[in-house]
């Protein structure tokens, strides 16, 4: 349930802020909506049924799925790339606005 | 030719374009690209060869089991697939060559990742690794799309980020979903009764990346201010790689669930006709390309969403012929674009008469895209319209039909004013298009003109390969293992 309402909030402000001008907000809106889907291939591992993988808590069966985990750091490499790339888009000109442009 | 050989195909590039990225010599990094590419498509033919007779070749990387390996699958869809966009994207790099677009210092380095994403996209049978493929083939592009000289780059480039961003992360939670439901991400291993709503996740985001209506809007935003080169490469790559992907996660995720089949149907209806009518709009070459290709890919999807063997290998075949028919539309409307410096029909004219050779390299491919007899788009249209007529779907072939008459209207549009008529008003002469910008779409025409009488060997292929879809049994057993 916590989870379900992180991604609700994360895709709310996402999308906000995807909708707007500036492609720095733009920026920040993607950087929300990659970690709404972060947590979403999180909570795919099952979070509620899961031990910490720690000494004495649980059996191997019981400890945190370990593949949803692989999941997310790739997707979070990747989109820690575009984001540097679109932040590099949105220095290389004098303002970020494309009100401008034709 | 042997299974354990497929992860080279991605491999192979990934290494090239890392070798290549501190070489600063031009004749090394041209060299580098057409001897990867060449002999990636001389591969894929082998392949082609391999599974003609509807096997499959699979492999996990290292001897993993499966859920934790990363696993390459081939039929004869894959391989068809491959090696028609190998063979394009080699000659849209030639039309790199002769432009002068290649002179860029990273072209050839990204051409090469976005290959090798593309071989990933088109042969894993694992949909997380389908995403990052389709990661590694979209992160060139976006570099890629802002190498031109076109003032509205920027705002291309914008445009095409934030959908296909959009895209990649609605589809990274379809895949969250179905490991959510399902406990694994491996293609073959989804059972179609548990998966439904992550499939129907998963294709809400190919359908964006396919441009299919109402989600379209991007692509006539951002394709026509790439330089020519590129665009034409997106046109033969991007596009139907997530045509591609559609293919396989509606039959093997959805099994052609006959829930879907009235909204699939009306989607491709809707694409097939938007596409057509806003075709008729702009005034420029690539804009109008862009827009026939809208109402192209919903003739692709069409083919899935019947979802019956024959609906699925006339898709196949309109998608291989399309590969041919589109990248010769972009690169014939690149090279008068290179030399004329400009796209707007009202600045061309009279180029007919001036330059046959480019002419004829946009003319056979226009009439082709709008279904006239003997090209290769007459038979496509053809078998698709029968198949959707033969499953009940009067409505969408009627729409079918339509469409194509108003895409011959968008052809003769230009043909008329930009090759035909006198000029609007007296320009300084420019030199004729080389032969060799010209020379690529010319090769992609005659495959389109081939295909067009003697597709026979090529339809029985994808009647294999229709097959392999509608009936994944083979498919499952290959990837699973025995």
């Amino acid at each position: 349930m916590s989870a379900a309402v992180a991604v609700a909030v994360l895709v709310a402000g996402g999308v906000f802020l995807v909708l707007q001008r500036g492609l720095v907000r733009l920026t920040l809106g993607f950087v929300l909506l990659s970690n709404a889907a972060n947590v979403i291939l999180l909570a795919s591992g099952g979070m509620a049924r899961r031990d910490p993988p720690l000494p004495g808590t649980a059996g191997a069966g019981d400890t945190a799925d370990p593949l949803p985990q692989a999941f997310a750091l790739t997707a979070i490499v990747i989109s820690f790339g575009i984001t540097v790339y679109l932040l590099s888009l949105a220095r290389s000109d004098r303002d970020d606005d494309t009100e401008d442009d034709p | 030719m042997s299974a354990p050989t497929l992860p080279l195909a991605v491999a192979v590039p990934l290494l090239a374009a890392a070798a290549l990225m501190p070489v600063r010599r031009p004749v090394v990094r041209r060299a580098v690209l057409f001897g990867v590419l060449s002999a990636l498509s001389i591969y894929y033919a082998a392949l082609v060869a391999a599974v003609a007779d509807g096997s499959v070749l699979a492999t996990a990387v290292g001897g993993w089991p499966g859920g934790v390996a990363i696993t390459f699958a081939v039929d004869a869809f894959s391989a068809l697939m491959l090696s028609a966009t190998a063979l394009a994207t080699l000659l849209c790099a030639a039309f790199a060559a002769a432009s002068g677009d290649d002179d860029r210092r990273w072209f050839a380095p990204l051409v090469l990742i976005l290959t090798a994403g593309v071989a990933g996209a088109l042969s894993t049978s694992d949909v997380f690794n389908l995403f990052v493929f389709l990661e590694v083939s979209l992160v060139p592009s976006y570099v890629l799309i802002m190498m031109s000289d076109d003032r509205r780059r920027r705002t291309a480039a914008r445009v095409y980020i934030t959908a296909s961003l959009l895209a990649s992360t609605l589809f990274v939670s379809g895949v969250a979903l179905a490991y959510g439901t399902a406990g694994t991400t491996n293609l073959a291993a989804l059972v179609p009764a548990e998966v439904r709503a992550a499939g129907a996740v998963l294709l809400t985001a190919l359908a964006v990346k396919a441009a299919l209506a109402p989600m379209h809007g991007w692509l006539a935003q951002s394709y026509p201010y790439a330089s020519p080169a590129v665009a034409a490469m997106f046109s033969v790559l991007h596009t139907k790689v997530g045509l591609y992907a559609i293919y396989r996660v509606y039959t093997l995720m959805l099994d052609g669930d006959p829930a879907f089949g009235p909204v699939a149907v009306a989607v491709c209806a809707l694409t097939m006709a938007v596409g057509a009518v806003a075709a008729l709009g702009p005034g420029e070459l690539r804009p109008i390309l862009s827009f026939s290709m809208v109402s192209t890919n919903g003739y692709i999807a069409l083919g899935a969403a019947l979802s019956a063997p024959v609906g699925l290998a006339a898709g196949i075949f309109y998608l291989l012929n399309d590969v041919a028919v589109k990248g010769a539309l972009f690169l014939s409307a690149g090279a008068v674009e290179h030399r004329h410096r400009t796209g707007r029909l009202a600045g061309l004219g009279g180029l007919a008469r001036r330059e046959p050779v480019v002419a004829l390299a946009f003319l056979v491919p226009a009439l082709s895209l709008a279904g006239m007899p003997p090209f290769s788009g007459f038979v496509a249209k053809f078998a698709l319209v029968r198949a959707a007529m033969s499953e009940g779907r009067h409505f969408a072939a009627g729409v079918a039909v339509a469409a194509s008459l108003l895409t011959l209207a968008a052809m003769v549009k230009i043909w008329q004013r930009a090759f035909v008529a006198d000029p609007e008003r007296a320009r300084a002469p420019v030199a004729p298009v080389g032969f060799g910008l010209a020379a690529p779409a010319l090769i992609l025409g005659a495959v389109t003109v081939v295909l067009g009488p003697g597709g026979e060997w090529l339809l029985a292929l994808c009647d294999v390969a229709g097959r392999g879809l509608a009936d994944p049994t083979g498919y499952v057993e290959a990837v699973l293992g025995p």
